[in-house]
This record gives structure tokens, sequence and C-alpha cells, in this order.
């Protein structure tokens, strides 16, 4: 290493000191006994850690429920919403039918409709149906985005067509075609899908706020925000939960950060 | 979308033609007519085959909603008398009666105006100091992107702390530099800053990525024609860099801007829109009219407010766009 790339190193270590200080923070005090939150000068390493804190959190609330709610909701969406993304994405790029150009504008113009102007209706069908506190409520009306449809159709166009023919002659039909040539084909884009719609079910907020009263029903987020209305400034247990809401988001980004960091880039770029 | 797409496939498109009646010039034409007919029928029973599971949720909870919204904006309705129709009468106390929502205008326009041109000139600086090819370069990328894919609950807890008056780390940084403690979420003056400080850290990460993809799509030739022609680095940025990245910058202000017209997880947890209505948005305001107060008809014109001034903003920007915006 050169002297000149010490400037550059410099810069990028004080970078990530502000971008990781908050979270060693959180941590640090997560680990505090009462009596050592207010002190001054701060304590970094808390002696002894009291891992009682989270012990403690996890009797006051179902954190474990929560994050079952979280994780079987998220997952659900993800499914969902790629397999349908999948097959509508597939209709619009690769079958020619009548009406297909006029029903994919409205699918773009609804790209740019900020997500709150649908929530009144959303919670009036929802209550319509009787979905209120249900898990249904929660899944179904995240699941038909039209990013997910938009994304993978802009893929599947740049799929060769000769590929598709080739099949064809050799007695392929659309849905032959749709499982083993355009599926197989499009591995990062569905990678990137899966993991973008996850990320956003997973710190998804005022929608599961509005349609969960129920304990039982609440998500990661919306338990954390009660949890902060009731121990205001009880910060070490505060932050325990935090981290509970953190930690396995980050497990998911730090094994499969590669796609996270492509898939915004894809997303960035298909907008161009 | 109307003109037929390059990439578009190419069997059974367009004026009749396709893979049977293409190969088959002259009278085979003719006698493959029904065959092709078929294969029209089939695509379209394809077509909507494989459309049908996403669009019946699209339409019920994308699109018709929208309208829906507009319809129940004329309404007067608290969800258990009959609603009464109002006409424009939310939009006219809204905008002319409505001091609240006054205030929720400008606080949502000071976050825009506080938040997208600071973010994107820092993320851009990021992006060409990220680009750098150094060794463990991605592994701070990488740190860049957390606060990106925490949730905005998460991150708003933590900065609730971080900026506590007393024994935050931010007051605390600040006295150890000699700097007087400032009352970040109590005073009216400072709380709106202090989301804006918290939404460029958590975004930043976003917009660099963003950016990264755009500086590594521009061709090392230019570069180094540039440097050739005697061009030093600053001329190099100014004039191929710089006009190059401007449909990444494009993008980046046209979905920032959107993104932070909608800004509500943030606020709401750090200072559930306080003090006073200091930090009240436009979306809490839609939430706290529709599901706090059951103004549903008026919480539905706020919705549809907001809805209007994005498409606007956004129109704005795409027909300005040629003065500013160079695409190869």
């Amino acid at each position: 290493m050169t002297l000149r790339l010490v400037p550059a190193y410099a810069l990028f270590a004080v970078g990530s000191v502000v971008m990781l200080a908050p979270f060693l923070w959180m941590v640090s005090t997560s680990l505090k006994a009462n009596a050592d939150v207010f002190v001054y000068p701060p304590i970094w390493i808390p002696d002894p850690p009291q891992w009682g804190n989270y012990v403690y959190v996890l009797e006051l609330l179902p954190f474990g429920r929560y994050l079952l709610n979280t994780t079987f909701v998220a997952t659900t969406v993800t499914v969902l919403e790629v397999l349908t993304s999948s097959l509508a994405g597939f209709a619009f790029a690769r079958v020619d039918f009548p009406g297909r150009d006029r029903l994919f504008l409205i699918y773009l113009a609804t790209l740019m409709v900020p997500g709150q102007v649908t929530i009144i209706p959303n919670f009036l069908v929802v209550s319509w149906l009787g979905w209120n506190n249900t898990y249904l409520a929660l899944i179904i009306p995240a699941a038909f985005s039209a990013f997910g449809t938009f994304l993978l159709r802009q893929f599947f166009l740049s799929i060769p067509a000769e590929l598709e023919q080739a099949a064809r002659i050799d007695g392929c039909g659309y849905f032959g075609i749709y499982r083993h040539i355009i599926l197989p084909l499009s591995g990062p884009a569905l990678a990137t899908l899966t993991i973008f719609v996850f990320m956003v079910q997973w710190n998804s907020f005022l929608w599961p706020l509005i349609v969960t009263n129920s304990e039982q029903l609440r998500t990661l987020t919306v338990g954390l925000s009660y949890f902060r209305d009731e121990y205001a400034s009880q910060f070490n247990y505060l932050m325990a939960g935090t981290v509970m809401n953190v930690v396995p988001i980050l497990i998911v980004y730090v094994a499969l950060q590669r796609y996270f960091v492509r898939g915004i880039a894809l997303t960035g770029l298909t907008g161009r | 979308m109307g003109s037929p797409h390059p990439l578009a496939p190419s069997p059974a498109r367009g004026r009749g033609g396709g893979l049977i009646s293409g190969d088959t010039p002259g009278p085979g034409r003719v006698s493959l007519r029904p065959l092709r007919l078929t294969l029209r029928r089939q695509a379209t029973l394809a077509g909507y085959l494989f459309l049908l599971p996403n669009i019946v949720g699209f339409l019920v909870f994308s699109s018709i909603p929208v309208l829906v919204t507009l319809g129940i904006s004329t309404l007067d309705w608290d969800m258990i008398r009959t609603p009464t129709f109002v006409g424009i009468g939310n939009y006219a106390v809204l905008l002319t009666q409505d001091a609240v929502f006054r205030q929720v205008l400008g606080n949502t326009a000071f976050y825009v105006v506080g938040t997208v041109p600071a973010g994107i000139v820092l993320s851009l600086l990021l992006a060409l100091a990220m680009n750098a090819q150094l060794r463990g370069i991605t592994f701070f990328r990488a740190i860049f992107f957390v606060p990106v894919i925490t949730s905005a609950v998460a991150v708003a807890m933590v900065w609730r702390w971080l900026y506590n008056r007393d024994f935050g780390l931010i007051n605390l940084a600040l006295h150890a530099v000699g700097l007087p403690a400032i009352p970040w979420l109590s005073s009216s003056a400072w709380a709106m800053p202090a989301i804006i400080l918290m939404a460029i850290w958590k975004r930043v990460g976003y917009d660099m990525v963003i950016y990264l993809a755009g500086l590594q799509a521009i061709p090392p030739q230019l570069y180094e024609a540039a440097q050739i022609d005697g061009a030093g680095r600053w001329r190099r940025f100014w004039h191929i860099t710089l006009p190059l990245l401007t449909p990444t910058t494009f993008f980046i202000s046209v979905i920032s801007i959107i993104g932070s017209f909608q800004v509500f997880d943030l606020a709401f947890i750090l200072t559930s829109g306080g003090p006073g209505n200091a930090t009240n948005t436009m979306v809490m305001y839609v939430y706290n009219q529709a599901f706090q107060f059951f103004h549903m008809g008026y919480a539905a014109a706020v919705a549809w407010v907001l809805f209007l001034i994005i498409l606007a903003i956004t129109l704005v920007q795409w027909r300005i766009q040629r003065r500013w915006v160079h695409y190869e």
C-alpha cells in the first residue's frame, strides 16, 4: 500500500464510523444495567454485559411471536409477488394478446402512485372482507405491486427470442417456454426481486400498523413502536428490542450482500 | 409501450407475420390461415391466464383504489353514519381553512428540500470516492448500505436515543468539542433538522450504489482520450463524469423527491409529529385523519392532494430534463 492511499482509507474509516457508531451504540446500550444508561462519560463496553435485558424484554413482549409474524408475512408476500409477477411479466414480454399494451400502461401508471393513496380503499376492502386482524390483511394487499411485474417484464424482454423459437419448433407451449427457458435464464432478476420484496416487507410499518389491533398479529416494527410508547426512556430495554428487529435482516444481508447491492443497482438502472 | 419493442418476441407478432407464414410465402399462406387463427386464440388465452393471478390483486389493491380514493374524497364520512356527498368541500376546507394542513405541507416541503439536494451531493461524492479500485473497497461499500436495509422504525428508535438531550451520543460529541447541547427533539426549530439528518444518513448508501452503477457504465476510453488531450482531473470530472451521470442524477432526484414526500415511519417513531405539529407530515396527517379521527373523506382528500403534488413535480422534472440530462 502506497502512502498516497492513506487519505482515502482515512476517509473511508471515518465514514464507516459514522455509519456504524449508531448500531454499536444500540448494542452497547442494550447490554447496560439501568444505572449505566444515563452516565457521563458514556460507557461503550458494559461490564458485565446484562444479557438479562433481552430475557426481560422477551418476557415483557412476545417478540418471538412478532418475529414469527414478520417472517411468515414477509416470506408469503415474497413468494406470491415473485410468482405472480413472473407470470404477468412473461405475458407482457412474451405473449401477444389483444389489450396487452393498454393493460401494461395501467401497470406503468400505477407505478408512480404513492402507496398512501391506496391505503384508505384497501382498508375498507379488507374490513368489508372481514380480514381485519388476520394474516390475509397483512399479506394479500401487499403482494401484487406493479413494480415486480414491471421489473421482470423488462428483464424477460432482454432474453433473445431465438431460444424461444427453437423451443416452439420442438413443440413447447407457452407454459413450457416460461418454465424451461425464461425462468432458468432469469436467476439474477428473480433473486433481485425476491430480496427487494422481502426487505421491503420485513421493514413495512404503516400498513401493518393500520390493519392489526391484536397483539397476536403484530409484526416486529409495529410491536417495536408500541414498545416505544410504553417504555419511553428505558433505553437499554428499547435498544434490546431494536437489536432483535435489526439482527435477522442483517444476517440475510450479510449472507446475500451481493444480490442486495446488485438489486439496487438494477432497479436503479431500469428507471433510466 | 405503444411502439413495438426491439426485443419483443417475434413469433405470432405484428402484421400476420410470424414463424409459419413468414417461412412459407405464396400459396402456402392460404392453406395455413386456420392454423394461424388457432395460434392467435391460443396466445390470447395464454396471455390472460398468465396475467390472471397478478392482475386481480393488482386491480383490487393497487390501481382501482386510486380512483376510489378520489371518490371518497368527495364524501363526509366517519365510517359509522351514512356518507354524505360534499363535492369539493373537503378540498375547499383543506386549502383555505385548515391551518394544520398548511403547516403539514410546509413541514413536508422543508423535509424534501432538506434531504434531496444534500443527499444527492453527498452520495455523488461518496460514490466518486468509493469507485476507486482499492483493496477492501467492497467492505466499505457494504457498511454504507447497512442503514438502507435496516427498517426505518429501528433506525428512528436508535436515533431517538442518539438525540437524547442529556445523554445522547450526539450531544455528548458536541460537548466533547466544546459546543452547547442542542434540544434536538424537544424544540420545534430543531426537530425537523433532526429528522432530515437521520434520513440522509439512512438513505445515502442507496443513492451511492445507484451512482456507482452509473459511474461504472461510463466507457473508460473517454477518460483515456481526454487524458491524451491534456485534460486534468477537474476538467475530466466536469466534462465527462458529471454530464454522463446526468441520467443517474435525474433518476435519483425523481425517486428521492417521490420518496421524501411520503415520509412517515422515520418521523412517526422519532417525534410522532411533535413538538406541537412541528414535524407532522402529509402522510402522518392522512394516517391521523383516517385512522385516529375517522375523517375518511377528509383523509382521502389529503392523500389525493399529496398524489397531485408528486405527480405535478414529477411531470415538471420530466419536462425540463431535456435541458440538462444527456442521453447517449
